[in-house]
């Protein structure tokens, strides 16, 4: 009895090797490796919260004082357009004599890549706002302060955070590229392997599954920050 | 040794950065030697690497054009386009190269490479000729059938020039992905301007900041020229019409990326 086990075991076996030499999508091979990919999911991850969260940080700041200071917002615009427009894969090797290899370089480049989507959404958003509600603010007494914090943002959200969804989602896709700064990701684990068809289904499927959970996951908590929104779309 | 003497103490100074535009204009020895590298050298991968983006365009936009057109023309499929558009910008573009590697061993590389970065360059212009048609205004297509011209005529005369501004800005959305995407061709072979960057073992640090450098350069010429040329075709009327007060101008782009 145990021998058969044995046997059947060691056929197993080479049915999954053979399906690994013929370069197939294998399920046992995936199962047995997919904890390979836990690290690099993370680190993908972790590149990109931190990269969007500073990104948006910045672009708020500048979508403030842009929108206090008009002039301000076409060079804004420019400068950010011009950091949208330097491939990141330059940008990677650009910062090389300044900050070396590791994920400071890969944050930084990706930083400066959401910067122009975030900003410009912002921009979008307060322009968007009605003048007459804003005019019906001031009429209630509102400072300018309270009238941007309590009437503009709010109405703005919706642009705003459509802006965030669209830095996250590229964010994930660029954040593939970082392993050519040093700072690993799910890229590394694609590239390890790149003609092996069960690696690249894993490692980009992983890519693409984060960037739609972390799409949802905006998507959710705009909903619930602006339930006045439910009772007017269309 | 000499000649290049007093060349290298004015660049000196700014270091790596000096080094690397010496790399850009004076071919060297590769870092384990037996080969040239740099200056002229980069030439073939420069034309490799503007070959792929023009096929790659030019794929794109005989796709993507004539179905962003239809569909804003008709009305239909917003549903369809925006998932398009949002699934494509989700996709990781390296992910991409290497299914298409993966999954077509017998293609050559070029041609895979070619095609992935097509598909990555369709939905920016999908999306924007479909919101560029979209958002003609219906007056003036209105105006157009009741001077006769059949759904054709409106599509070509009215439709598209009213909607070039914001055709164009998806393409150049998409010109510049392709451009830094191209980037990445070394890496499964095929030698674009990437390969100095990749291969930093035989083009040394100067290599990789050099050809840097020259990417950064290309996408942002290629950016600057769409724009003039965005600015040269967009019908007389439509730049008069832009109200320079509002912060909202015709020629925003949809964003869609990589």
């Amino acid at each position: 009895m145990s021998a058969l086990l044995a046997q059947l075991e060691l056929h197993d076996r080479s049915a999954a090797n053979d399906c690994v030499a013929n370069n197939g999508i294998c399920p046992s091979w995936i199962a047995d490796n997919i904890d390979r990919y836990w690290s690099p999911f993370l680190q993908h991850l972790y590149l990109t919260v931190v990269s969007v969260a500073i990104g948006f940080a910045i672009a708020f700041g500048l979508a403030l004082l842009a929108h206090r200071r008009r002039w301000l917002a076409p060079p804004i615009t420019q400068i950010t357009g011009v950091l949208y427009t330097l491939p990141s894969v330059a940008v990677f090797f650009l910062l090389l004599p300044l900050t070396g290899r590791g994920n400071t370089t890969a944050v930084i480049a990706l930083v400066a890549y959401s910067l122009l989507i975030l900003f410009r959404n912002m921009m979008e958003g307060f322009a968007n706002v009605p003048a007459e509600t804003r005019d019906a603010g001031r009429g209630m007494g509102l400072t300018q302060q309270q009238l941007l914090w309590r009437v503009e943002l709010p109405l703005a959200l919706p642009e705003i955070m459509a802006g965030l969804r669209i830095a996250l989602t590229t964010t994930v896709g660029l954040a593939s590229l970082a392993f050519l700064a040093g700072a690993g990701g799910l890229g590394e684990a694609l590239f390890d392997q790149i003609a092996f068809r069960s690696n690249v289904l894993v490692a980009g499927g992983l890519a693409l599954l984060l960037a739609v959970a972390l799409d949802l996951l905006v998507l959710g908590v705009q909903k619930a920050i602006t339930p006045w929104t439910r009772a007017v779309s269309t | 040794m000499d000649a290049g003497g007093e060349h290298m103490t004015t660049l000196a100074f700014l270091g790596d950065f000096g080094d690397a535009f010496d790399y850009i204009f004076h071919a060297r020895e590769s870092q384990a030697g037996g080969a040239k590298v740099g200056g002229a050298e980069l030439l073939p991968l420069i034309w490799t690497h503007l070959e792929i983006t023009l096929i790659a365009m030019a794929i794109a936009v005989a796709v993507a054009l004539p179905i962003g057109l239809a569909l804003g023309h008709t009305g239909r499929g917003a549903f369809a386009t925006i998932s398009v558009s949002n699934t494509g910008r989700a996709v990781p573009s390296v992910a991409l190269i290497a299914f298409f590697i993966a999954f077509f061993p017998r293609t050559p590389e070029f041609w895979n490479v070619t095609v992935a970065l097509a598909l990555l360059a369709i939905p920016p212009i999908l999306t924007n000729a479909y919101v560029g048609v979209q958002q003609v205004s219906r007056d003036a297509v209105d105006a157009a059938r009741g001077m006769g011209m059949s759904g054709m005529q409106v599509v070509r005369r009215v439709e598209f020039p009213l909607a070039l501004p914001l055709i164009f800005g998806g393409i150049r959305t998409s010109t510049v992905n392709v451009i830094a995407t191209a980037t990445i061709a070394p890496l499964v072979g095929v030698l674009t301007l990437g390969d100095p960057i990749i291969s930093g073992t035989v083009h040394g640090r100067a290599g990789q900041i050099g050809a840097s450098i020259v990417v950064a350069v290309m996408a942002i010429t290629a950016e600057l020229l769409l724009a003039t040329a965005q600015r040269a075709i967009t019908p007389a009327g439509l730049t008069l019409e832009r109200d320079p007060s509002s912060s909202r101008t015709l020629k925003r782009r949809i964003q869609t990326a990589p």
